[in-house]
Formats: C-alpha cells, structure tokens, sequence
C-alpha cells in the first residue's frame, strides 16, 4: 500500500468512523447511567430517514439536522418510558425500537415519497459539505505533512469534527462535573443516588434524552454527511459496532475513540479491498466485516482484559429499604 | 412521662398508618423524640420499624398521619426533602457507591455547584474538621470497596453529617459489626449526642437498647405498643412488650447422649470470588445426637461454613462423614453429592436458596431431591407422587394453608421454613446443617421449629446449628463453637459458659481456659 | 395473597397489549393514507381465505414455531437468546450439507438426518455464547447479537468463495437433490381428497414443528431437566443450592435452544427453497423473540403466536402486493407486540393489578 492509498483509507476511516463514535458516546451516556441501550441502531436509523426527509423537503440540512434528533429523542422516550417508568426489560425494549425505527422509516418513505423506502438524493443545501481547513490548498503540496492535512485533517463535515470534539466533552462532562458525578453513580448504585436526595428518574431520563441526541447526530451524517439520502436499512449493523465499540472500550470516553477508529478502519479497508493478501494467506473480505465483532466476543470473554460493565446496568430500580 | 413543656421534640410522629397491600405495616403510630438523646426503637423483625423510618426519610409516603420536625409540620415526600429538615439516615444495607472515593460519596447530592474541584476540596476539609470533632477518621481517598464494614458505616454516618443532619436515624447498624466495632460506633454516637445531635436507633437487639438508649418505644406488629425511659425498664420487660407474652426461650430438652461422631471437618478452607480467604483452617466435630451450635456476628465464615458443606462452595481440606472422605471441590461437591451422603442443609436464607418463590409448594417438596427415584416415573417426573407426598408432610408440620398448589411466596416466612424443614428433616438424613432456623419466623412457629430440631437430635441425628441469635444457640446447643474471621475462637459447654465470655470470643479475644 | 389470578396474567396481558399495538398499528395505516378496515379484511381474505393463504400462513408460522419455541426454552433458564437469526442460519448449513453431499433413497430419511443436522449447527452455533456466558460471565445478549453478525459473515463467505456452483452468479448453492424435496401440504392432503393450493409452500416441517411444540412442553413441564432450567431461571442461588449446576444448565438450555433455532431450516432451506440462499432466515429469528413474549414462553401459546404472525407475515405480503402499504408494516406490528408484550408489560398489568384488588375488595 503506497502513501497516498494509506491517506486515502485512513481518510475514508474518518468518515466511516464518525457515525460509530457518536453512537458509541450515545451508548456510553446511557449505560453509564445503567440502562442498556440495544437500540442505538433504530435510533440512527430514525434519525437518518428523518433527517434525509426534512433535508430534501425544505433545502435545509440543518432542519434535517433538527428533525433527525427529534426522531431519535422520540425513540430515545419510547425506551425511557420502557425501561425507567415503567421498569420493563431494557433488552427487549431495545429490540422493539429497532424494529420500529426499520418498520417505519420504510412505511413513511413510501408514503411521502413512493420511491421504495427511499428519500429523492439530496443536493447543494441539503447536505453537510466538506469544510476546506485553512491554508489545505496551499499546503497540499508539502510531501507527507501536506497530504495530511490537507487529506485527512480538513476536508470533512462539521459532523465529523463534532463527533472528535464529542469525545473530549463527554470525558469533561464524565468526570469534571456534578452531573456527571450523579450520572456514573446511578450507573452503579441508583439506591445510593436516590437516598442521596437526587431523583433517578430524573437522571436516567437525562443519560436517555443525550443517548438520543447523540445518536441523532450520527443518524443525520449517515444521511447527509456520509451518503446523500436515505436508503431501507442505511445503518446496516452500524449500531450493533458502536455497542461493541462501547465494550471494547470498557465504557469509557478515549478509550471510545480509538475503539470506533479501530472498527472504522476495518470498514474502510472492507470498503476498498476485496482480498487482502496477507503474506502466504488471502484474507477475504468477510473475514473484515466480521472482525469487530470477533473483536468484542474475544473481549467479553475476558481473556484480553476484562470488560466490567456499570454495576446497576440492565436493573430497573425499585425502591429497598 | 412528662418532659419539660418548654422543648419541642425534635421529631414528633402523629397517627401514622402505612399498608402494603392488604399489609398493614404501621397502625396509627405515633411517637415523641426529644432533641439531644438517644432514642431506641425495638421490635422484632417485621414489626414495621424499618418501615415507619422509611416514611421519615420520605423512602414511602404514609397513608395517614404527620411529620412534626421540631414542632413545625413538615411534608416529607422525598429523600431530598428529608435532607432539607436535617434527617439523616443510615441504612442497614449501606447506600455506598463502592467504585467511588469516599470523598466522591459525601458529595454524592451534596455538591456545590456543577463543577466537581471545589466541592470536592471543600468536602475534603469538612471532613478534616469532622474527623477532629466526633472521632470519625476516614480517609477521604479510599475507594469504599477496599474498606472494612465498620469504616463504610462510619462513610455514612459522615454523609449525613456533611449534610448537617440533626436527627440520625440508624437502622440495625450493627449487624454487620464484630463486638468491638459497635462498641466504637456507640461511642462515636455518644459524642453525636453530646454535641447535641438526636438519635434514631432501631435494632432487634436488648442489650443495645439498654446500654446506649434514653427512652426506647417498642413496636409489634406494626403498632407502637410502648414508649418508657430505658432507667424504667428491664430486657425481660422490654421482650414482654415486644412479643406480647413472656418469651420463654427454654426448650425442653434432656441431655445429650452423644454417640459417634458423624461430621469431621479438618483445616477446611474456603477462598471467596474476589480471593479473600473466608475460612482459615476450621477443624470441628460434630456427634450424633448432638446439636454444635455456632455462634458469632454474622459475616464471620459461618455462612461459607455451611456453604462449603452443604456442597454449594467449594474449599479446601478435609470433610469426612461417618468416618468415610468426601469431595470438598470438584464434581461430586456439589449439593445432590452431599445429599446422596445423608446430609441436609437448611440454608440461612430460604427466599433465596432453600425454596424457590415462583415454584408451588410441591415442587419445593422436590427441591433438591428431584432426583429421588421415587419422584420419577420413566422419563418424566411423577408429579402426582409429589404432591401427594406434600400434602402428608404438610399435614405432618401443620403447614398453612396446607395447599400444595400455592406458590411458596404466597406462604408466610414460619410456614416457609415449615416446607423446608418437612423437605430437609423427613429424609431421615445423618447431619443436618441448618442456618438462622428461625430468621424472620413469627413466635408460634420459632417454638416448633426448635421442637423439631431437638426431637431429631434424639433421634441420634447429628446436627450442626448456624446462629447470630446468641439465645437461640444457648437455647438449643450441647455444645458451641464460637466463630471469628474464619476461623473456630474455641468449644464451649453451654451450661460453663456465658454471654460474656462468648461476646469476647466472638470479637476474636480467647481467654484462658480454666483448667 | 396474589394480585391478580394466574389466568389473568398469562391471557389477559397478551391479549391487551396485542389490543394496543393493534390500535396504534391502525393508527399508522390511517397516517399513512390508507384504510385499516379495508387493510384488515384485505389481510384476512389473503392469508385465511384461500388455501393458498394458508399455505403461506402456515409456511410461515412453522418458521417461527422453531424460532419461538428456542427463545422461549432459553427464557425458561432467564437467557435472552436474541442469537436465533444466526443460529437459524446455521441450520440451513447443516441441511444443504445434508441434502448436497450425501445421496438420499428417500425424503423421509433425508429430513430426519436434515433435522438432526441442523439442530445440530444451530446448537453449535449457540454453545460458545452460552459457555462464555457460564464460565466467563459475558454478557448472552451481546454475544449472541455479535454471533449473528458472525454468521451473515460466515455464511456470505461459504456461498460467495465455497458453495456456489462454478459459473453461477448469485451466491447460493446448487439446487437440491430431487430425492429431498419435501410433500407439501398439497400432496400430503391429496391422499385424502382434500385439494390444497399446490403453490403454497406449507410442508411437512410444519408436523415437525408441532411435534417440536409437544415435545418442548413435555421437556419443560414434566422432566427433570425442565425442573432443573426453570429453578435455575427462577433463582441461580437456589439452583447452586439444590445442586443444579449453572453451567451445565446454561450450556445444555441454549443448546436446546439453538437446536431449535437451527431446525427451522427444514422449513425454509430444505422445504421451501431447495438450495440454501444468502439471507434465507428473513429475520425470523426476530419474530421468534416476539412470538416467545406473546406465547407467554409456553408452547402452546407459542404454537398460537407463531400462526397469528404467520397470518400478519402472509396478510403484510398481500398488502404489500395489492396496496400501497409496504410490507414493513408488519415489522412495525411486530415491533409493538414485541415493545408491549415484553418491555412496557408492567404498563399493562399494573393498572389490571388494580382493578383486580378493586374488584376483590368489592367482593370482601
């Protein structure tokens, strides 16, 4: 592989990349406050079409933007009300979701559009554009650091940079401040949080609602961003990778980053190659597909260090003296 | 009584009711705590204390009644609420997150502002100052999980402290404790008091009460029965009130006649998930027609005791019965193992181990001994045969309602253990293990249970008998072993023994034996 | 006491929540432009009103029996086996290994080693999640979700670079033997002078998957390794206390739940399609998670779920066919049923509870 197809797979890494870490720091909001979130894929899944559909009605990606969270905080709702109010299975409250965000997302496709559970291709103000970093141009030109920065480094959407900047902000917000205090401690022990005077409820729904923004966002750069409109079935499994990002990355923010950039370049180096020759073997492809979640069981099975999920994850709480 | 009309009670509780369903946990309760003492409340278990303190800390909302907080009328719909009038809380089972610093934990709820630093650096100095005041050291850095029962207790009683609790509510708090750590505690509460804090302490147990206590109100059955200066009172008097009759913790037995030694268990150790050693190296025997109580503060080995030997844990060392070897880890330890040697195990917590809820009584009856040929009939089971074995044995224990059919949740907790004494003692076993016999059994039944106990020790039956309730072992024991941190602290003839001395033993002090 | 009678629970919290997602499933016809009356009686003459109907009712409903009744053996042991698509797809490479490389006199031998195969795949597809769940503690759900993954994988890469015929485009494997062709219903009821749409692709799996009902009844309520899943599912403490061994029951629930799974391919592998296509499963281990939940994990209610979403899978298909309503409408349905039945359950009981204290006090 030369220098330039290295830029290039890496640069399609990014890209590829950004939807997972922004569904993985969903995920981590909501686990880390212990409701389990299987439903990070229909949530994307709502948001992409939503955000696709508004886009391509009114010309704006930005309402498309707006559209696709709102989606995603319905469902995000949906599964609040589910597993916090009403303390049912958080698991299977997941698995409803995704199914109704792919049930649905086809349904009103077809009614608004009738082009098959597809929204029109969206053009000019419809989709997030590359933002050209200063000086890309001029700098391009500059063997290896040129190609870089002007590849790799610029030349993405602002979602992109929104997800990295995600990163940082979630590991503040985490660790540096009263919410983040209550949020990790809910996630451990609601008993604690609750007698503490601090509502769980409250909490809980909070880590949702952020799950659900979060996941929006990533939604609406699979439709606006990464591709042009939506397709039946555009976040093909996307969820399912950032939920084992999220394990892979034992839950914790940076950690979350070199996760989903791992899993982002496994789908890049899928994207573009067939076969991989490998010294005396040929790697085929599925075997690339397939990796992350190799990856993630080999992880959960604890031989490569042991992945502790937050204690109360998965329990609704029920008030014990 | 009468107090001095000019002080308000800090706490002053007016017709409290709280049902559960068709429960009824409180009944019209009220009560009166002066500011500055300490106030006892005691009762047996699920007599409604835990629950009235619940509605205090706003954990449960009564259906009836008022909150006065030093004679104002105060609305307690939440914790936070309680938080606000100054009413602290300890919990029996500690509300610790245990991946936190303790610094970390006394913030939780408390902080100042959205940023953490300058709570936490305001919390760390309070803490200096606490510490100084009330004895309280902790240090601030821990993780809770690393610390010992009594220092996580001490977490908690900071936490409301930082929050300038002037009522401290505990519950049960020493339980947990070894002798020596409560004795710390009650100093520790001593000084609250001194300083003018008030004191909740709810307990099931006499001698706290009369030892640290100003005034004591007793519950029964959901109902505030008394309320006495503690100087006015006597432990006999107190347990009239909580029982509603003389307890006569005699059981009729005659001596043992033991005869050959049916348990022998040499240098047994047992490693726990997160490898802590629980059991050092117990050596002990048990004879037949011999009950060996042990006794100790719950949290000691014995649980791991009766673990490790009712084939659930797995250890190392030797476990001989009837003079023969058995497994102590691997495939044939395990609990159909241990009852095809002709041992049955009552465990300590039956909702969790000894029944199981969802399952009708008749499949209980089975428990453990689905395997018995006589409950099979070709490759399926015969479930005909067991139920109609559990109507005989319900007859025989006099459980009620004697319906087979009724889901064990559905029994009170005597009758519940009724099924699984009938289950565990009609095998005719050789050793019967059985743990906490009458935890959360109502009066009428705790006789029984004891009755049966003793009636299958004169059978010639060997029993090992696990109790933190230091009456019920002197009450049943030929002998006792007193276990502390794992290990066996000494055998002792209950009729040359007493309260004291084992008290020492069971806080790890072993005093010479007079020869 | 209890709340509310044991009938009450097992009936009654079914049938209102399939009421709600009924309602809100007509209220997504109306959103969408259409008539749900007019959808209803379209679904019903479409799946129920001709034998053709019921052929592809019942087609489908066998899938799910297989699918339903592994969600629900893993239920019993409290396991949530949402691995059934994966394992599902394995089955269908234990049938095509059968059907494609060993010569067969006759179909009934054929199904039964076709059977035995693909419980067998699918079993073996189910045994690392359940042995990392036993030994190692990781979490079943995730697992299995990830093994689905795994499998599309594993499978996308035997038909594409293995099992596909030289000079063939599409992944798949050649056509099976004629030897293993299943009877259909129409030839099964031919005998008796019963005249079946010969279209529909209802086969002999489906007595298999009623005798699998019969036997996962008898499996769970009479023998003694039912007793042992249902404790263990009820409480591991007790189980480990009664000398039931955790692993062994994890291990031996999810093999018979994978087993399950696997064995749908009888169905839609070696009866329907006759070579094993890409993506044969179509999702139905996902509807298996919803017939579980609706069937209250009981066979029975199993076998009544199963033929209820094979009406809403065959009704969707003509739908889909004469109207302008996709067929995703039923993934939709499927979703609610699966979204009340299983996660917002405690929205439907509590207020039932209630009324049912109502009532008896009114009595008392």
């Amino acid at each position: 592989m030369d220098f330039l197809s290295m830029i290039q797979v890496l640069d399609s890494t990014m890209r590829l990349a950004t939807p997972l870490l922004l569904a993985c720091l969903a995920g981590l909001f909501s686990e880390r406050a212990g409701i389990f979130d299987i439903g990070l894929e229909g949530k994307m899944l709502a948001a992409a079409f939503f955000s696709a559909a508004i886009a391509a009605m009114t010309g704006s990606v930005w309402l498309g933007l707006l559209a696709g969270i709102a989606a995603s905080l319905v469902l995000a709702g949906i599964h609040g009300l589910a597993s916090i109010t009403f303390r049912g299975n958080q698991l299977i409250s997941g698995v409803a979701i995704n199914f109704l965000a792919a049930g649905m997302t086809v349904l009103i496709a077809q009614s608004w559009f009738s082009q098959g559970g597809r929204t029109p291709s969206l053009m000019g103000g419809g989709r997030f554009n590359p933002i050209e970093l200063p000086f890309a141009e001029a700098l391009s030109g500059v063997p290896y650091l040129g190609p870089i920065y002007s590849e790799l480094i610029s030349g993405h959407t602002i979602l992109v940079y929104v997800a990295l900047a995600a990163v940082p902000a979630t590991w503040w917000l985490l660790y540096r401040t009263r919410f983040g205090l209550r949020l990790r401690a809910v996630g451990e022990n609601p008993a604690a949080v609750d007698t503490a005077g601090v509502s769980v409820v409250g909490l809980r729904f909070a880590a949702v609602a952020i799950c659900g923004v979060l996941c929006g966002v990533a939604g609406a750069y699979l439709a606006t961003g990464l591709q042009a409109g939506f397709v039946k079935d555009m976040t093909a499994g996307r969820g399912f990778i950032a939920l084992a990002a999220l394990i892979f990355a034992k839950w914790r923010p940076w950690y979350a980053l070199s996760a989903c950039l791992l899993f982002g370049f496994l789908q890049a180096i899928a994207l573009r190659y067939q076969n991989i020759d490998l010294w005396a073997f040929t790697v085929p492809v599925q075997v690339m597909d397939a990796l992350p979640y190799i990856l993630t069981v080999v992880i959960l099975a604890g031989f490569v260090g042991k992945a502790i999920p937050p204690r109360a994850g998965g329990e609704p709480y029920v008030k014990e003296r | 009584m009468t107090t001095a009309p000019s002080i308000e009670p800090a706490i002053e509780l007016k017709g409290i009711s709280k049902a559960f369903g068709p429960v009824q946990a409180n009944k019209d309760i009220s009560i009166r705590v002066m500011p500055g003492t300490i106030h006892g409340i005691i009762g047996e278990n699920g007599a409604g204390k835990s629950t009235l303190m619940s509605i205090l800390y706003g954990f449960y909302k009564a259906d009836k009644g008022e909150i006065f907080i030093s004679g104002k009328k105060t609305q307690i719909p939440d914790s936070q609420a309680a938080i606000a009038a100054g009413i602290g809380m300890v919990f029996q089972h500690f509300k610790l997150v245990e991946n936190f610093s303790v610094l970390e934990n006394i913030i939780l709820g408390a902080e100042d502002g959205p940023m953490l630093r300058p709570s936490l650096a305001k919390a760390r100095q309070s803490l200096t100052d606490l510490a100084a005041e009330y004895g309280l050291d902790v240090d601030p850095d821990a993780i809770v999980e690393n610390l010992s029962v009594g220092h996580q207790q001490r977490v908690e009683i900071l936490k409301a402290l930082y929050r300038q609790a002037d009522i401290l509510i505990l519950d049960e708090p020493t339980g947990v404790l070894t002798p020596a750590e409560a004795d710390q505690l009650f100093r520790i509460l001593n000084r609250l008091r001194e300083e003018g804090k008030t004191i909740i302490l709810i307990t099931h147990k006499l001698r706290e009460i009369m030892d640290t206590t100003d005034t004591v109100s007793v519950m029964r059955r959901g109902e505030m029965t008394a309320t006495v200066k503690t100087s006015e009172t006597s432990p006999a008097g107190l347990a009239e009130l909580m029982v509603g009759r003389k307890v006569l913790l005699q059981v009729d037995k005659t001596p043992a006649k033991p005869g050959a030694t049916v348990l022998e268990v040499e240098n047994l150790r047992v490693t726990d998930e997160k490898g802590v050693e629980r059991l050092k190296g117990i050596s002990l025997e048990v004879k037949a027609g011999e009950i060996l109580g042990i006794a100790g503060v719950a949290g000691n080995g014995q649980s791991e005791l009766l673990e490790v030997l009712g084939g659930i844990a797995s250890g190392t060392g030797i476990i001989r019965i009837n003079g023969e070897d058995i497994d102590v880890s691997g495939k044939f330890s395990d609990g159909q193992s241990r009852r095809a040697r002709g041992i049955a195990h009552v465990p300590e917590d039956r909702q969790r181990e000894g029944l199981i809820m969802d399952y009708m009584a008749w499949e209980n009856t089975a428990f453990g001994y689905h395997r018995d040929p006589a409950y099979q009939s070709g490759i399926f089971m015969n479930n005909a045969a067991i139920r109609k074995d559990t109507e005989e044995k319900m007859e025989r224990f006099d459980v009620r309602p004697p319906n087979p059919k009724l889901s064990a949740k559905n029994f009170s907790g005597g009758n519940q253990q009724k099924i699984v004494l009938a289950r565990e003692i009609e095998r005719n076993p050789d050793l019967l293990l059985i743990g906490q016999p009458t935890r959360g059994v109502d009066i009428g039944a705790i006789e029984f249970i004891h009755q049966q106990i003793v009636s299958l020790r004169d059978q010639g039956k060997a029993i090992l008998l696990v109790s933190v309730e230091l009456d019920e072992i002197f009450a049943l024991s030929d002998r006792i072993a007193v276990m502390f941190d794992g290990q066996i602290m000494g055998v002792r003839d209950p009729s040359k023994t007493d309260e004291k001395e084992l008290g020492l033993m069971m806080a790890g002090v072993v005093e010479e034996e007079a020869a | 006491m209890e709340k509310m009678p044991a009938w009450a629970d097992a009936v009654l919290v079914p049938l209102i929540s399939l009421l709600l997602a009924a309602i809100l499933s007509a209220l997504v016809i109306l959103g969408i432009g259409e008539d749900p009356v007019a959808a209803v009686k379209m679904m019903v003459s479409g799946s129920l009103g001709s034998t053709y109907g019921w052929g592809y009712t019942l087609y489908y409903a066998t899938n799910f029996m297989f699918t339903g009744l592994a969600v629900s053996v893993a239920f019993h042991a409290r396991m949530f086996n949402i691995g059934g698509e994966g394992q599902a797809m394995l089955g269908g490479l234990g049938v095509a290994v059968i059907c494609l490389y060993m010569p067969w006199p006759h179909w009934s031998l054929a199904l039964i080693f076709a059977t035995l195969s693909s419980a067998v795949f699918g079993a073996a597809w189910a045994f690392l999640p359940a042995y990392l769940q036993a030994k190692r503690g990781s979490h079943i759900v995730i697992t299995t979700i990830m093994f689905n993954f795994i499998a599309a994988a594993l499978l996308n890469y035997l038909l594409v670079n293995v099992m596909r015929p030289a000079g063939a485009m599409d992944p798949a494997t050649a056509k099976f033997p004629e030897a293993t062709h299943l009877p259909t219903l129409h030839d099964m009821l031919a005998p008796f002078g019963i005249a079946f749409s010969k279209a529909a692709p209802a086969n002999v799996s489906l007595l298999v998957a009623m005798l699998a009902c019969v036997a996962v009844y008898f499996l769970i309520w009479r023998t003694r390794l039912g007793y042992e899943i249902r404790a263990f599912g009820h409480s591991e403490s007790g189980a480990k206390y009664a000398g039931i061994s955790p692993v062994k029951i994890t291990v031996i629930a999810m093999l018979i739940s994978g087993g399950l799974a696997g064995m749908m391919a009888i169905n839609n592998v070696m009866g329907e399609s006759e070579r094993l296509i890409m993506n044969s499963t179509e999702g139905a281990g996902f509807i298996g998670i919803a017939v579980a939940l609706m069937g209250r994990s009981h066979p029975l209610g199993v076998f009544l779920a199963a033929i209820l979403f094979g009406f809403l899978y065959q009704g969707g298909a003509e739908l889909a066919l004469w109207t302008s309503i996709p067929r995703e409408l039923i993934v939709v349905i499927q979703a609610l049923v699966i979204l009340f039945t299983g996660a917002l359950d405690n929205m439907v009981r509590i207020p039932l509870e209630k009324l049912f204290l109502m009532f008896r006090k009114g009595d008392a």
